[in-house]
């Protein structure tokens, strides 16, 4: 059974069908890339599936649940983790205390009225930190971090309560070349060392074709390609649509 | 005869609805460029009334005399024109010395300082034409009634009729056919997209503050054939005006117009309404005028929250500065901190009567100021309605005494639980809303609040208040009174700051620092706001509790925009960032109220004054200040 099953998804925004008919599934373990030109509609899925859109028409199926719909934070309760293409991170918050929120709400603790929240689960919050090297940093201010750690620091945030899919909206937008690399390449060991199914959006070539096992390719709101990297490299279709928007394979 | 004074109603409303309009329009044309929610826009249409007041008393008939049968009129027209004009150029002295300093500001400091105009304002008045309300001269040639349907209606009526539509259309001309006013639409739409295309924003906004400003003098100076000028004119217009500006949505003037009319007919209709009979209290909708309004506007604001005609603000791309990382006091601060605070507990008691009962007065406010700082800080709502909660607790205890004739202890228990389901009720609404909207909604839900305890005579002694609110036997005696307020209100602040510290807090902090990321990790923000907001309410009722008691009495003051205000102004002066500016605040204004009253006839223009220099000068307020220097001098902090 595939961890996410998506079937004829559909959204239009006025008049323009953003995501039509499109279907895909992925299984555990797998990275899976989402690419497309700009507007081809990647974003819109990807809400849909995280619950922060409500689809015109077709189902989402997490591990078996239909998940079409639900809120999002029911569907993270179902373990599944997101981060966003501009990142979203709790300012007034230092990093530890990011990634103790994520668990404070796993574990069903928020409406706890007592309790110091800073000093509960901090140790398991620098275990998930140490993991994207960001252990030494736990005590600064979110709102301090540069942008590529900050991404860093939602990625252990959306590992917190163990996920099953991880959600990643342009993880490695507005970092540095070789940043984007090591982070993907992090998330790529991750998963497959934990068996946690990512689906991820990516406009740099070099990331997608080095981490992914499969890639879907998407334009104008439809399925235009499917198959691994080498596979969808030659097809004619996905080749046309990335010269004929300008972008080129291979360089940024 | 019924079809009959329904015409006449609606056309009362449609006249009301002008005066409305031109104040309301102004705010929102104001706020639509500026971003800034004027509260001073109220004191503007004072002004104006004022202002036409004196100069068609002043110009002198016989130099009009040149101009035959038009003199008079050319004189009347005259002074209300010009009365315009003088407001409009205050306006723009205003916003030269003050607003220009602090568009860069929060929201909320901006807010405060209007206020602080407002305050500043009030007492010029009183100052110039004296505390008596005044009879302003009627419009020449228009003196007389018409008879429509066999009813007379006021000709100077139906001039007001008219000024609305015919204002509307002078605006929609000069925003659509002039390059001047395609500039303020599009700074209305992004006016960092403007600033980027090279305009002079300072020109922008000083020229839009004098339209604004203008406009609401019109409206005030308008009615000076109409209504008695008084000095409450400024507030008891600003509540209608925003319920206008955010039904119709803030920045549209065609919006505000059609908010305009929907409020002032559904108020003119409400006084033909009968009276009907519900539990043995009659209720007289014909005194009920702003609950229907304010129906409507929470009605409006859940189906579009952004008003009729308005929509969503862009995003400002400068981003403000962020919240700063909230940490647990070092033992040190904490040691200090307790022991400044049984200090200054113990510290009246060594001095007379008086000076316990501002103490009691200074705890009480305290607890109040924590509850709002409460929502304000870490939930990130700012109420402008928290008075609601504290009257809600205070007629509690009242109607505790006067019905049940319950000991104190009853009273004391029943006013938060009153305030708590007042907070649950408003505060389900307001969830649902956010920045200014959401504090225009907060005050209107303590309008509504004012309203029924003004006006239901029957049940809460409406202007007269409840009397006789004494404590017990065993705590009649201020010290022993102060100990108990001390005592529970120390308790209930250090409750409410254990609870920001706790996971409930955080999970809030985390809502207002980013609800797409609280959403993803599970958490609910909206119902944890609302019950942070219930929880809020609920210290603010055992404070309003305690303050009735203190005084014996409960009036509908208690309720008024001013008390919500002043809570607003302690939470800022403390400085909404940190956990301890609350108290901080609370002690020094209440200091500051008390001591001015005493000193000056003119407090309230002295109050305006500081809270505007301390906006300039201490935007993250006293306690923030406190801890920077602190963590400065001792090296920490990053």
């Amino acid at each position: 059974m595939s961890v996410l099953l998506v079937e004829s998804l559909r959204k239009s925004f006025g008049g323009v069908e953003a995501v039509a008919e499109v279907s895909f599934a992925v299984e555990a373990g797998e990275m899976l890339a989402l690419i497309g030109p700009n507007g081809a509609g990647k974003t819109t899925c990807f809400n849909m599936v995280g619950g922060q859109l409500r689809p015109d028409g077709g189902r989402v199926h997490f591990a078996g649940r239909d998940i079409t719909s639900m809120p999002p934070r029911a569907i993270w309760r179902l373990g599944v983790g997101r981060t966003f293409q501009i990142t979203a991170t709790f300012g007034s918050m230092t990093v530890a205390e990011n990634v103790q929120m994520a668990l404070l709400s796993h574990r069903g603790r928020l409406w706890n009225w007592w309790p110091r929240a800073t000093r509960l689960y901090r140790e398991e919050a620098i275990r998930l930190l140490a993991q994207v090297g960001m252990e030494d940093q736990a005590d600064r201010a979110c709102s301090v971090l540069a942008y590529g750690d900050l991404k860093r620091v939602e990625l252990a945030v959306a590992l917190a309560h163990d996920p099953k899919l991880l959600l990643m909206d342009e993880p490695t937008a507005g970092m540095a070349p070789a940043e984007r690399i090591g982070l993907m390449d992090l998330t790529g060991r991750i998963a497959r060392a934990r068996g946690i199914a990512v689906l991820f959006t990516e406009h740099d070539m070099d990331v997608v074709f080095a981490q992914a096992d499969r890639i879907i390719v998407l334009n104008r709101g439809r399925l235009i390609a499917e198959g691994a990297p080498p596979q969808v490299r030659a097809d004619r279709a996905v080749q046309e649509v990335y010269l004929g928007s300008g972008s080129t394979f291979g360089g940024h | 005869m019924v079809v009959n004074s329904l015409v006449i109603q609606l056309l009362n409303g449609l006249a009301s609805a002008s005066a409305l309009f031109l104040v309301a329009s102004g705010l929102s044309i104001i706020f639509g460029v500026t971003r800034i929610v004027n509260f001073a826009h109220g004191s503007f249409y004072m002004l104006g009334a004022y202002v036409a007041f004196s100069i068609t008393r002043a110009l002198p008939v016989e130099a009009f005399d040149v101009l035959g049968e038009l003199g008079p009129h050319v004189r009347f027209w005259g002074g209300i024109a010009t009365a315009a004009l003088v407001v409009g150029l205050v306006g723009i002295a205003i916003e030269i010395a003050v607003l220009r300093r602090i568009y860069h500001a929060p929201e909320l400091f901006q807010l405060l300082a209007t206020f602080g105009i407002v305050l500043i304002v009030q007492d010029a008045t009183l100052a110039i034409w004296g505390p008596e309300n005044l009879v302003g001269p009627r419009a020449p040639g228009l003196r007389g009634a018409v008879y429509i349907l066999d009813q007379r209606f006021p000709q100077y009526e139906l001039l007001l009729i008219a000024i609305g539509p015919a204002m509307l259309g002078l605006l929609w001309l000069l925003f659509h056919r002039t390059r001047w006013g395609t500039l303020v639409r599009a700074a209305t739409l992004d006016r960092e997209m403007v600033a980027a295309l090279g305009v002079d924003q300072r020109k922008l906004f000083t020229g839009v503050f004098l339209l604004g400003a203008a406009l609401a003098g019109l409206g005030g100076a308008l009615q000076l054939p109409r209504e008695t000028l008084n000095l409450q004119m400024d507030l008891s217009i600003i509540a209608d005006v925003f319920v206008v500006t955010v039904v119709g949505g803030m920045g549209s003037v065609v919006g505000a117009y059609l908010a305009a009319l929907l409020i002032a007919e559904l108020q003119a209709l409400m006084l033909l309404a009968p009276p009907f009979t519900i539990a043995g209290i009659e209720i007289a909708f014909a005194k009920l005028t702003l609950i229907p309004s304010f129906l409507v506007m929470a009605a409006v604001l859940i189906v579009r929250p952004y008003g009729l005609l308005g929509r969503p603000q862009a995003a400002a791309r400068v981003a403000g500065a962020a919240e700063p990382v909230l940490r647990l006091a070092t033992p040190e601060l904490t040691r200090i901190g307790l022991a400044a605070l049984a200090a200054l507990a113990l510290l009246p008691l060594a001095f007379g009567d008086y000076t316990v009962a501002v103490a009691t007065e200074i705890a009480i406010f305290v607890l109040f100021t924590a509850s709002l700082h409460f929502i304000m800080g870490p939930g990130g709502m700012a109420s402008f309605g928290h008075a609601a909660y504290f009257g809600l607790g205070a007629y509690a205890c009242g109607l505790a005494v006067k019905y049940w004739a319950a000991p104190m202890g009853v009273g004391l228990a029943f006013a938060p639980v009153l305030a708590g389901l007042g907070g649950l009720l408003f505060g389900w609404f307001t969830v649902r809303l956010s920045g200014v909207y959401l504090a225009m909604l907060t005050l209107a839900f303590a309008q509504i609040v004012w309203s029924i305890v003004f006006q239901s005579d029957a049940l809460t002694g409406g202007d007269n208040g409840i009397r006789g609110v004494w404590p017990d036997e065993w705590a009649r005696d201020k010290a022993v009174y102060y100990a108990l307020a001390v005592a529970l209100c120390i308790a209930g602040t250090l409750l409410l700051r254990r609870i920001i510290y706790a996971p409930f807090g955080y999970a809030l902090r985390a809502g207002r620092d980013s609800p797409l990321r609280a959403e993803a990790i599970g958490i609910d923000v909206r119902r944890v706001q609302w019950i942070a907001f219930a929880v809020s309410a609920l210290f603010a009722g055992i404070a309003g509790g305690l303050f009735a008691y203190l005084k014996g009495s409960v009036f509908p003051t208690y309720v008024s925009i001013p008390k919500s205000v002043d809570a607003l102004v302690r939470v800022l002066l403390g400085g909404v960032q940190t956990v301890s500016g609350p108290i901080v605040g609370a002690i020094v204004f209440t200091g500051l109220e008390e001591q001015l009253a005493r000193a000056t006839e003119y407090w309230r223009a002295v109050l305006g004054v500081v809270i505007i220099l301390l906006v300039l000068a201490f935007p993250e307020g006293l306690a923030g200040f406190a801890q920077r220097r602190w963590e400065r001098w001792r090296g920490g902090g990053e």
